[in-house]
């Protein structure tokens, strides 16, 4: 017996086996950033002043619009497979691993500039959680341009044997993606702005 | 192809089976079913290490301050100069004798062990649905596991700030790192296993197999999946949190003005350390039902194939273990009644407390009138099964005092709690694991477990757990604490309890002594046990229709559901038991 | 969403551009909303109702939720339960508390 669903839906749920795995996915991590936003709010009523004016807003907006642009790239990856525009569909993922680059570059000069005035995550409660917080973003946002890279790469090859299934998973990366987008339009206010 | 199974692939599988080498077939394995052994197996050596480490504490307990014997000059100078055991050892040996048996050992197997392989047999299903990320689940365990065992061989050794792991201490003490380092990767394995069998349960369901015809074991399976998605990542986030303030000298948790051995601590303070509690039990209290729903399910199983009788209110079973799992995380406070918590949280946790009774409360009645007007089989997992009933509910009752914030007040931290949580899971959960091992043996292995030996373990490991346990209560009323390396020997209170202490102890390594039984039925049984058809115990959940043991595929033909999964001794039926497989 | 139709396909297209474009605007409105110096309640629940309808406008048209099967509500609405229970208990929690807390005299910083 093969293991069904993996390209087309069940009937009775409507879902691919990737799709609601995803989705289980990215609801756990739902409650990952949200312990750290639940950690925001308690380290920030546990001091009578909360620093302002520590963060780059310029580089922190660049920065959001640079992520939702690649949210749009990656969105699009996935649409012009589904319009069978497989030149298109490169060029879209492309973009979103370079944009998603960019936003690192961006988030390292921020945390070099911290560093060379000595206040690193030590400092603060601020800092350490605006340490965290962008760090396991960060992370996050690596982990997502290490599964571009594998589907621009060596991945690619399944558009040939299974160009359904090889579409599935990449709307599941898409999925992934916009989530840490999502993760990103909480934190810049959050952190940069109030 | 897409979502028609193939008829007759089984002859193209096997010759695709054949090919693996010996790494790809049973070290890499992605079938569920060797994986499901792989877990089992080194559960069961992570809860003997467990059992252990506590064979040793129980040493200092019942002496305190005598020479451990045997092993005593082996433990070296840092744990134990002259063989007497040293305070900080002790602790060691208590935060790591909790952590490995919940987190390397009864989750692993209930959940590991006993979910990976029975699960997908039980709604035939070819495998799990994502078979090479179920591999890496176990791996990433092992890596974790690995991790946690070699804390113990560096300086400062193991962790030692409890399985809980509160800050302060746990931001400054020795070997909290690496125990650090180990729970993310225990958490990460939980977290894809989790996704696994969920997306397995409600995808890969054979043809007629609807919702309310799913066993109980797999019920309580995708409530126990869920729990882990959902509550083990806010403790993924302490965790590096505490990281970062062991590592980048952060104040997520430190207080500002801590003063350590007269000096104060060059940190920024401003953290809160009952932060990390309310992190640590927005998971430990969903843990804890993660460590008992398994083991229901199984209960569930054996006690239907045993009484030769549908169970008793099944919806009533279905609705509380969901109800259960959703108020399982709005409970978790109840732990923490002793933090300055004011009174109208304090109510708001009482209260969800309270409620979440219900639903066990619920289960383990349905459980108990299943045997009203049963033709019981006293076979050995029969034995463990019927042993978890009374067992769970002592452990359940003695909760209750501990739920309500003005007895809690006596009874936090003393060995009151200790023996209530055991009671739980020791003679509760992990007899319902031995139940599921003696059921389900002969399906993985094809050979059956000898009965003699199998009462021998279930007698001699009944009476003893109740002696190791039952005492605790008195001690915690007594008002002797918890994790006090003498045994409570420094507090004039704990007088008259002491004796209580050596009683315990006896009774421990009697416990360990009736074990033997059972680890040489385990592995003899696998090589000399009477050989056992596909359906030995007569039963009639689908697991039961694959060959014992099953093959690459576990099915021979599509499986197909006729029926509900309890339909013994349906009245004008030939046999006393029709299985939902037969058409 | 693979049975989805090439004109389908196209229709979305044209609502991801008109997203974005909503997406640009309401990242300015909230920076420039920032400079306001309003009161501290004020600023965070106009912050969070912006993020709220960026996220949601990612969510529901991005991530193609304003129209998914029941299963996947059904997971995202019990963890958005556990979520918001995430946010709100603990913090009340810790501001219910008895007893006078310990205030340092350097809040939040100093030290190292």
């Amino acid at each position: 017996m093969e293991i069904p669903y993996i390209v087309h839906a069940r009937p009775d749920t409507g879902l691919t086996n990737s799709k609601l795995g995803i989705w289980l996915f990215l609801a756990s991590e739902v409650m990952l950033f949200g312990a750290l936003f639940s950690t925001y709010i308690i380290l920030r009523m546990g001091v009578p002043e909360w620093p302002h004016g520590e963060l780059d807003v310029v580089l922190g907006t660049i920065n959001t619009i640079i992520l939702i642009s690649s949210s749009v790239t990656m969105v699009m990856a996935w649409a012009s497979l589904k319009l069978n525009e497989w030149g298109k569909h490169r060029l879209y993922l492309t973009a979103t691993f370079a944009l998603s680059a960019i936003f690192l570059v961006i988030k390292y000069f921020e945390y070099a500039s911290h560093f060379a005035s000595g206040e690193g995550p030590w400092h603060s409660t601020f800092l350490a959680i605006y340490f965290t917080l962008t760090g396991l973003h960060g992370l996050h946002i690596l982990g997502g341009m290490v599964v571009m890279a594998y589907f621009l790469g060596p991945g690619a090859t399944l558009h040939k044997r299974n160009p359904e299934q090889f579409a599935n998973r990449i709307e599941a990366t898409g999925l992934y993606w916009h989530f840490v987008d999502l993760v990103w339009i909480f934190l810049f206010p959050v952190l940069y702005l109030l | 192809m897409d979502n028609v199974t193939t008829h007759g692939s089984v002859a193209h599988d096997h010759a695709h089976h054949d090919e693996l080498g010996f790494w790809r077939k049973y070290v890499f394995s992605v079938d569920h079913k060797v994986i499901g052994i792989q877990y089992a197996v080194t559960s069961l050596l992570f809860l003997l290490f467990g059992f252990a480490l506590m064979m040793v504490m129980r040493w200092q307990l019942a002496y305190p301050g005598r020479a451990i014997p045997l092993i005593g000059p082996w433990l070296g100078q840092d744990r134990a100069p002259m063989g007497i055991m040293l305070p900080e050892f002790y602790n060691q040996l208590g935060a790591m004798h909790g952590t490995i048996m919940i987190f390397l050992g009864v989750v692993p197997l209930a959940v590991g062990g006993f979910g990976n392989f029975v699960m997908p047999l039980q709604i035939g299903a070819p495998d799990m649905a994502f078979p090479k990320l179920n591999m890496v689940s176990y791996w990433v365990y092992v890596i974790g596991g690995v991790t946690m065992l070699a804390s113990f061989f560096q300086m400062g050794g193991a962790a030692q700030s409890g399985w809980t792991s509160y800050p302060p201490l746990a931001d400054i003490a020795p070997g909290q790192t690496m125990w650090l380092i180990g729970m993310v990767f225990l958490i990460t394995s939980s977290l894809l296993g989790s996704v696994n069998f969920i997306v397995t349960i409600v995808q890969l369901r054979a043809k007629g197999l609807t919702w309310m015809r799913l066993p109980f074991f797999v019920w309580a399976q995708l409530v126990t999946a869920f729990l882990l998605l959902l509550a083990f990542p806010p403790l993924e986030a302490a965790g590096v949190l505490q990281l970062m303030d062991r590592l980048a000298g952060t104040s997520f948790f430190l207080p500002s003005g801590l003063v350590v051995s007269g000096k104060a601590l060059p940190v920024s303070g401003g953290g809160n350390p009952v932060l990390w509690q309310h992190l640590f039990w927005f998971l430990a209290h969903p843990e804890v039902y993660v460590l008992i729903l398994p083991g229901m399910g199984i209960v569930a199983e054996v006690i239907a194939n045993n009484t030769r009788k549908p169970l008793w209110g099944y919806k009533a079973l279905v609705y509380s273990a969901a109800f259960l799992g959703f108020m399982s995380f709005i409970v978790w406070a109840h732990h923490m009644f002793m933090t300055g918590m004011g009174t109208t949280m304090s109510a708001f946790f009482q209260t969800t407390t309270m409620i979440i009774s219900i639903p066990s409360v619920v289960i383990l009645t349905a459980l108990l009138l299943s045997l009203w007007g049963a033709s019981i089989r006293f076979t050995t997992p029969m034995l463990f099964a019927l042993a978890f009933l009374p067992m769970f509910a002592i452990g359940g009752l003695t909760g209750l005092p501990l739920g309500l914030a003005p007895s809690d007040i006596h009874l936090h931290d003393t060995y009151y709690v200790i023996g209530h949580f055991h009671y739980v899971v020791a003679p509760g959960t992990i007899f319902a694991l031995f139940a599921g091992i003696y059921y389900w043996f002969p399906k993985a292995t094809g050979k059956k477990m000898n009965d003699m030996l199998g009462q021998i373990h279930f007698w001699g490991s009944f009476v003893c757990m109740n002696v190791v346990f039952m005492p605790m209560f008195i001690q915690g009323l007594g008002g002797m604490n918890r994790r006090m390396y003498d045994g409570g020997m420094q507090y004039a209170h704990n007088a008259t309890l002491l004796k209580w202490n050596v009683v315990i102890s006896l009774a421990a390594w009697g416990l360990a002594v009736f074990q033997i039984p059972f680890i040489i039925n385990f592995f003899a049984s696998i090589r000399g046990g009477k050989a056992a058809e596909g359906n030995p115990w007569e039963a009639t959940t689908l697991e039961w229709l694959a060959p014992s043991p099953p093959g690459h595929g576990n099915f021979l033909t599509e499986p197909v559901v006729y029926r509900g999964p309890y339909e013994y001794s349906v009245p004008g039926a030939a046999k006393d038991f029709t299985p939902q497989f037969e058409a | 969403m693979h049975s989805d139709p090439a004109a389908n396909v196209k229709k979305s297209v044209r609502s991801y551009i008109t997203v974005f474009v909503m997406l640009m605007i309401f990242t300015v409105i909230t920076v420039a909303a920032s400079r306001f110096h309003l009161a501290v309640p004020v600023g965070i629940t106009v912050a969070l109702i912006i993020a709220l309808m960026k996220g949601s406008m990612v969510a529901g048209v991005f991530m193609h939720l304003s129209h998914e099967k029941q299963w996947i509500y059904g997971v995202l609405l019990l963890t958005v339960v556990f979520f918001i229970v995430l946010m709100l208990v603990p913090v009340f929690t810790v501001m219910d508390s008895t007893g006078t807390a310990i205030q340092a005299a350097a809040a939040g910083r100093g030290g190292h």
